[in-house]
């Protein structure tokens, strides 16, 4: 039974369930609510809860752990000789699951009957040809043994979701019995829900926990994976970038993360100074009015998606720059071969910031005590006196959590650097040349058509898993400062 | 030095130096704030002028004669569109002829280039769903090819074409000619809100529509799973959550996954989804729950805060009259939270909306964005894109009518972002409550 | 109560009017908040401002060194003069103002820099030291007026705000004092103090009286008649009473001054 029918089905159990143990409950009162412990819904939704819970919980933990257990039983069954010639199990296994896939996909479409897809002698070259006229390509003939695999693969999936269908709704069945059973007007219905909600509120937030696990896991393993097939030593010590998908290519990290750091600190200079300072005027100098008017203006700039700065960067800022910096530019220097470079992306990526360093400074320097300014103001002190030799060195702490937060950013940012910096790795000192980037890279090894078991393709995980790790770094330490910060002054 | 016998109404040299700076700190200020206002009406400025051009066409207006014979034999060739296009070129040829415009394009070959190469196929389609049509004459309106559109637009030079194989320079001078006589002209173009992504070298012919339903499927899954599973963990954390390690835990782990850069959600969507769950690729549920995952901590973080500040009084008061905790949380705590949840939820969504880079590591490129889901099952689980994935994927084809469809797109993106906020806004403005 | 006897054996001596404040009005937006106050505040003197909460005189104080300035919404009509100079004259620059008017405020606010920074901030910005030996001898000097050299002389360079909150107290007003003021004016200065603390403030302040015009604002009674030589007493946002101290406190004129040092009214 498909899971979409399980599904319906459980809910209308769910139903069943609210409306006869309700009607219980009353009854047992003798239809007197005040009788009763909880108020009727409550022994209804008690019932629909035993219903849907351990049914829902067993399903979902079917179909996670299905494909693992069919994987690893048609996987004991892959003859040696198929695997030898250069080939991993993952690509025989992908190779399975696809004309499996294919094979349900005819019979779905009346191309092919379920016999025939069962029968073990048939025309390969018919089967692919059936399956193209399905919209399954697949790419080479089919060979023998794969199909002998798919077949098996296919015959225990369906025993698989026979078995699953009949659990879970078996479930549901003594759930909904023993709820049931245990209806009666003494019965603590309330408590019993309530706990399950609560239940369910914690499970909703171990959802954030569940996710960082998840990062953490799927950067882990498939870092460990490729640091099988290419030395670690390579990935993290060497100058050299240039991946080629045929083999051979040198993975080496670094001018990547010279790219990304040059373009962070480009970013950074600009939005700094220009966030800081108008932080600064906005929350000390600036009327009611002119605040009224330039604060929300200047936090639309952080409304932006970052794809409308990367065509900005690729198609106004860089070619822009280029007429200054370029072969016949008005200064007559010929600094900038072409539009992408790490001034281009920096400079935009520091546009992008602006709002962001400005609203987190502006927060930080409001919470400096007004007394401190009175204190100076009281000794005579000009506003820019005052704000220099006071509030800024007070709220030190808070600016350089705000940076570095802001440097995390420029260092995850990805849009903008993909469009705007360039592809080619290089450990340069120039900004105008054109730089690559962490990010532009995971984009580009992962978005291409190479297999992901290469270590082209699997590189990817383990740029992810420095750029996590130092983000990471960058934000549990920003947060730390920010947050002793206000306790200093709450 | 403020000497003792000085008088207040005399401003010393030292005064009038720190008054100096003063105005010149003021100065800094000013420019600071004006710099950046700069660069937003320079960032504005550029997406209208190179973004409302996306919105019209080009195209070429003439009475078609639908001869029977001709279609017949078109239809009874091999490469069916090629014959339909000599159909329009020759009657195109005589027309151009009739009008007695000078031009030194006379071949067939060299009209078709003022065509959409799809134009053969609109008019194909056109007489396979009207057989009746054929035998008559029929008004045809047909997209002009990109660079015709350019050159009506501006975007194209004579000087532009003089290494551009796609348009003869002397193309132009016809062009004008029919312009003048209103055979060309220019006018909204529906199919660039409506359409899907076109071939590299069909410029004309893309639209943003379908990757506009992906996002919309995308945003549906968001709200679906966000929402609910953002305000569950809220009410945890923020009602419920005893003090200890654990809460302190997921609390950082919260705000720390705000910080996290997009791309590592996405790296996570294709390890756990794709790879393990081996769920569709490019399919809008994925996107959905990378985006979900993404956005689940600004909905927290905001979440939290609208359910702080509700009084404790409100509490204290349903707690009174013998409430359970969890009903003075969901009757009363809950509603009065609900306009700011929402705005936040609306927050969430706008930014979710325009996030690009996980959706390409799972694979909502823009060139997948070419069919229109069958239906609502197909709308979650078939291949799409989404708008700022098909704005980058036309940003990367190197083609100025792309680059101009490419800040179109933007238009489309910031207007539904616009609408978000407002909405937002306007929320906020009407239900904010001060306690 | 109070000691009778001890506050009219207090010796008055006429001194030069350093302040002159004639027909003051403050306005807060639309809020009325001083009404046509008229006082003369002698030098080398103190003078203590008494009334109920927002009775006006935190805000008349600081109009006296143009604190209100810094509010947006607060606007002050009528004249206020200093050596009869009016300080709200266009061309009085209110920086230079606040040198001549140090200000020392109820909460003590030492800035989050070490003890010697915080006294050198303000001679700092004045361009009072022409060297290093020269800011040390202020340092120094204002230290010891503000009776807390001995405390800290071993700690100059610790965080002015690690120290004890009576301390952290003197210490402003050293920081005040160490921008030669000829005028001192406290809001307030000891009520976040202990008494201990409250009576080294008080002591300090009998002290300053040699050099400087102090005018401050308590709202301890007992304070009042303790410190100062002048008492003006604010109701509402007038000034109802002004006089000698021992007077004001044994033989009001005024029935509300009567209520309020009886503990009727405030």
């Amino acid at each position: 039974m498909p899971v979409l029918w399980l599904l319906t089905l459980l809910l209308a159990l769910a139903l069943v369930g609210y409306v006869l143990a309700r009607r219980r409950a009353l009854a047992s009162a003798g239809g007197n609510t005040r009788n009763l412990h909880s108020l009727p819904s409550y022994y209804g939704s008690n019932a629909a809860l035993f219903v849907l819970v351990p049914s829902l919980l067993v399903l979902a933990l079917w179909l996670v752990l299905q494909p693992i257990l069919i994987g690893a039983s048609v996987r004991g069954d892959i003859p040696p000789e198929i695997v030898s010639d250069g080939s991993s199990f993952g690509l025989v296994m992908s190779d399975v699951r696809r004309l499996a896939d294919g094979l349900d996909a005819a019979v779905g479409q009346g191309a092919m009957s379920a016999e025939e897809a069962r029968a073990t002698e048939v025309n390969f070259d018919d089967v692919r040809a059936v399956l193209g006229s399905v919209g399954v390509a697949l790419g080479s003939a089919v060979d023998t043994n794969v199909l002998r695999l798919a077949q098996s693969y296919r015959a225990i999936s369906a025993t698989f979701d026979m078995v699953r269908t009949v659990i879970v709704l078996g479930l549901a069945i003594a759930g909904f019995l023993y709820a049931y059973s245990r209806t009666n007007a003494d019965f603590r219905a309330r408590n019993t829900v309530e706990r399950a909600i609560l239940a369910i509120l914690i499970v909703a937030a171990s959802i954030a926990i569940l996710t960082t696990v998840g990062i953490v896991l799927s950067l882990i393993f498939n870092t460990i994976e490729f640091f099988q097939l290419y030395p670690a030593s390579e990935f993290f010590f060497s100058t050299v970038w240039s991946p080629s998908f045929g083999g051979g290519s040198e993975l080496g990290m670094l001018p990547l993360l010279w790219g990304t750091l040059y373009i962070s600190l480009v970013a950074l200079l600009v939005a700094v100074p220009i966030g800081l300072l108008s932080a600064i005027y906005l929350s000390e100098y600036a009327g009611p009015a002119v605040r009224a008017f330039a604060k929300p203006l200047l936090e639309l700039l952080a409304g932006i998606p970052t794809i409308v700065y990367g065509l900005f960067a690729l198609l106004t800022v860089g070619p822009f720059l280029v007429s200054f910096f370029g072969q016949d530019g008005h200064l007559g220097v010929n600094w900038m071969g072409g539009g992408t470079a790490v001034m281009t992306a920096g400079l935009v990526m520091g546009i992008m910031l602006i709002p962001f360093v400005s609203s987190l400074s502006d927060d930080i320097i409001n919470a400096v005590p007004q007394s401190m300014r009175d204190g100076s103001f009281g000794l005579g002190a000009t506003r820019s006196e005052t704000i220099k030799q006071v509030v800024l060195p007070a709220a030190l702490p808070g600016i350089v959590g705000a940076i570095l937060l802001a440097a995390s950013r420029a260092i995850g940012e990805t849009m903008i650097v993909v469009l705007g910096a360039g592809a080619a790795a290089r450990l340069s000192l120039n900004p105008f040349e054109a730089m690559t980037t962490v990010t532009a890279k995971i984009v580009s090894q992962l978005t291409g058509d190479s297999d992901f078991a290469s270590p082209e393709a699997l590189v990817a995980f383990s740029l992810g898993m420095t750029l996590f790790v130092i983000t990471l770094g960058l934000n549990v330490f920003a947060l730390y400062i920010v947050r002793k910060y206000r306790e200093q002054y709450e | 030095m403020t000497g003792k016998k000085s008088s207040l109404l005399e401003l010393d040299a030292r005064t009038k130096k720190r008054n100096a700076a003063e105005k010149r700190f003021q100065y800094f200020g000013i420019g600071a704030v004006t710099v950046g206002l700069l660069f937003l009406i320079v960032l504005l400025t550029t997406i209208v002028s190179n973004g409302t051009r996306a919105f019209t066409q080009t195209f070429v207006t003439f009475e078609l004669v639908l001869d029977t014979a001709e279609i017949e034999a078109a239809e009874a060739s091999f490469v069916k569109t090629s014959k339909y296009r000599d159909i329009i070129t020759a009657q195109l040829a005589a027309k151009v002829e009739e009008l007695g415009f000078e031009t030194e394009l006379t071949s067939a070959d060299d009209l078709k280039q003022i065509f959409s190469s799809g134009a053969a196929g609109t008019l194909r389609e056109y007489v396979l769903a009207n057989p009746e049509s054929i035998g008559t004459t029929e008004v045809f309106k047909f997209r002009t090819s990109s660079r015709v559109d350019g050159y009506s637009k501006g975007r194209v030079t004579r000087e532009s074409l003089a290494r551009d194989k796609n348009l003869a320079p002397a193309a132009l001078d016809l062009v004008d000619q029919m312009q003048e006589a209103g055979l060309v002209d220019r006018s909204f173009n529906w199919t660039f809100i409506t359409g899907s992504d076109a071939s590299e070298s069909r410029p004309e012919q893309a639209g943003i529509g379908v990757s506009m339903i992906g996002s919309f499927f995308m945003m549906l899954v968001v709200l679906v799973f966000a929402l609910p599973i953002g305000v569950a963990a809220s009410i945890y954390l923020e009602e419920f959550a005893p003090k200890n390690r654990l809460t302190d835990i997921i609390e950082v782990n919260i705000s720390n996954l705000a910080a996290v850069p997009s791309i590592v959600f996405g790296i996570l969507g294709l390890a756990v989804f794709i790879q393990f769950a081996h769920l569709p690729q490019s399919a809008p549920l994925v996107g959905g729950l990378v985006l979900t995952l993404m956005t689940l901590p600004t909905i927290i973080i905001s979440t939290r805060a609208s359910l702080k500040s509700v009084p404790p009084s409100i509490r204290e008061a349903a707690l009174g009259v013998g409430a359970s905790k969890m009903q003075t949380v969901f009757h009363h705590v809950l509603p009065l939270a609900m306009p700011g949840i929402l705005t936040g939820t609306i927050i969430g969504l706008a930014q979710a909306l325009g996030e690009t880079a996980p959706l390409l590591l799972i694979g909502m490129v823009g060139f997948i964005a070419s069919n229109y889901p069958e239906g609502v099952a197909s709308g979650f689980l078939d291949p799409n894109s989404a708008m700022p994935a098909q704005i980058f994927e036309w940003a990367k084809r190197a083609d100025p009518a792309y680059y101009e469809r490419a800040w179109g797109g933007i238009i489309v993106l910031l207007g539904f972002l616009m609408t978000m906020n407002m909405i937002a806004i306007l929320m906020r403005r009407r239900f904010e409550r001060r306690w | 109560m109070y000691d009778d006897n001890h506050l009219a054996e207090r010796t008055v001596t006429q001194n030069d009017i350093k302040i002159s404040a004639n027909k003051v009005n403050v306005h807060y937006g639309e809020s009325h908040a001083i009404k046509d106050v008229d006082v003369a505040i002698e030098d080398k003197t103190v003078t203590a401002f008494i009334g109920p909460s927002g009775c006006g005189k935190s805000t008349f104080l600081r109009c006296i060194n143009r604190m209100n300035d810094t509010i947006d919404i607060c606007r002050v009509t009528g004249d206020i003069r200093i050596d009869n100079e009016d300080i709200y004259d266009r061309k009085v620059d209110p920086v230079q103002l606040r040198a001549k008017v140090g200000m020392v405020f109820q909460k003590p606010n030492p800035f989050p820099k070490s003890i010697y920074d915080n006294i050198a901030y303000g001679p700092r910005i004045h361009g009072l030291a022409r060297s290093k030996a020269d800011m040390d001898e202020i340092v120094e000097k204002s230290l010891r007026r503000g009776a807390i050299w001995d405390e800290v002389k071993d700690r100059l360079h610790a965080p002015g705000t690690g120290l004890s909150g009576g301390q952290q107290q003197r210490l402003c007003i050293a920081r005040a004092v160490a921008t030669e003021p000829e005028v001192l004016l406290m809001d307030e200065p000891c009520s976040a103090l202990d008494p201990i603390a409250t009576s080294q403030v008080e002591e300090l302040i009998d002290e300053l009286r040699k050099n400087y015009s102090l005018v401050i604002v308590t709202h301890s009674m007992q304070q009042a008649a303790r410190v100062s030589q002048k008492t003006a007493f604010f109701h509402l946002g007038t000034l109802v009473e002004y006089g000698d101290t021992g007077q004001i406190f044994t033989n009001p004129t005024d029935e509300r001054t009567e209520s309020y040092i009886t503990g009727r009214i405030g």
